[in-house]
């Protein structure tokens, strides 16, 4: 066996929090996420035209790379087994350069559907504020509510899974 | 899909050309281009995503019989390029938001909401296709950006065998700025 079982369904409970991540952001971590999912908009890369034109404070972080980054904080802690089923997230305040972003999340529920196939459902919460503030003064720029599956055993496989196998 | 608590406008406040193609699954698209990998690296590289599924070979055939991309990257295949020849204007992905923007003469957009629901994986070759079908747009509406209204738009993806890879739901919310001239 050469992938990593790194998390099983019954090593996590609901309450479990997951390891903080936390990232500096520049305008190269916007442009290349805003390159990365091809997504030209001039407010993911061009400072005058986010400020003068949209009204806000700087180019930001767009929707697909959010999505992404997302996606590499839950599977940081659950491992390559984990495959994600379904993710839904709102954004309530952009991400801008100078942000540091902190990644925090907490498990809401553990299950397994009738397809046999282990799930967690997990919240999880991007705060951002300037690198140097107090992180107690951080908000909360997105939520996302993640449905992740898990495997239950050490060979088991949530990518194996297809048709009425699979049920995000 | 859509779950959204948006105060749906009554059909009967909205106009024709947008109340007509409510439920109506519009703009089916083939892309231009194979999923191929390299936007895989790209992905990755932006987001310092080390998961060996996507880096390691041996990983990826043990767990899911060769290279599958990144669940997220499921929009980006869809996406314009920024030019091509023959093409005028910019180009848009999600042609349906800018349909709305342009009916309502609402200069400015974000996205607030977005929900991905994931199905077979995408791998390098596959051609994804996509259509756009308009779920609800809210009655006008003021926030911290403007009046405006907001809308939700479900993208449904599909492999080249007609197998479903993926349905994005966008909730956007187009305004004018109140003010006005810097938006124009």
């Amino acid at each position: 066996m050469t992938a990593e079982v790194r998390l099983l369904l019954g090593q996590v409970a609901v309450g479990q929090s997951l390891p903080e991540l936390a990232i500096d952001v520049t305008p190269t971590t916007v442009v290349l996420g805003a390159l990365a999912s091809r997504d030209w908009r001039p407010m993911h890369h061009d400072y005058k035209f986010a400020t003068e034109r949209n009204g806000v404070a700087d180019i930001f972080l767009n929707t697909p790379n959010q999505a992404a980054w997302f996606e590499r904080y839950v599977t940081d802690w659950a491992g390559p087994r984990a495959r994600l089923g379904r993710m839904k997230f709102r954004m309530k305040t952009s991400v801008f350069p100078g942000h540091r972003m902190v990644f925090t999340a907490i498990v809401t529920a553990v299950s397994t559907d009738s397809a046999g196939c282990g799930w967690v459902s997990i919240d999880v919460a991007l705060s951002v504020g300037a690198a140097e503030a107090d992180p107690s003064s951080y908000v909360v720029a997105s939520t996302c509510e993640v449905r992740l599956a898990l495997p239950d055993s050490s060979t088991d496989n949530p990518w194996s899974r297809s048709g009425e196998q699979w049920v995000p | 899909m859509t779950d959204n608590n948006l105060s749906e406008s009554n059909l009967t406040d909205l106009p024709v050309a947008v109340s007509s193609v409510i439920g109506v699954s519009q703009y089916l698209q083939i892309a231009t281009f194979d999923v191929e990998n390299s936007y895989a690296y790209n992905t990755l590289a932006a987001t310092e995503n080390a998961n060996p599924l996507f880096w390691d070979d041996a990983v990826a055939q043990e767990l899911t019989s060769g290279r599958i991309l990144p669940p997220t990257t499921l929009s980006l295949w869809m996406r314009p390029h920024y030019w091509e020849p023959g093409a005028e204007g910019e180009q848009v992905a999600l042609q349906v938001h800018f349909d709305l923007k342009k009916i309502f003469e609402l200069p400015e957009a974000v996205m607030t909401d977005n929900t991905i629901i994931f199905y077979e994986p995408v791998r390098a070759g596959d051609r994804i296709s996509n259509s756009q079908v308009l779920k609800s747009v809210s009655g006008p509406k003021t926030t911290k950006l403007g009046s405006g209204r907001f809308w939700v738009i479900d993208v449904e993806f599909k492999n080249q065998h007609g197998a479903l890879v993926g349905i994005e739901s966008y909730t956007g919310f187009g305004y004018r700025r109140d003010q006005e001239g810097a938006a124009s």
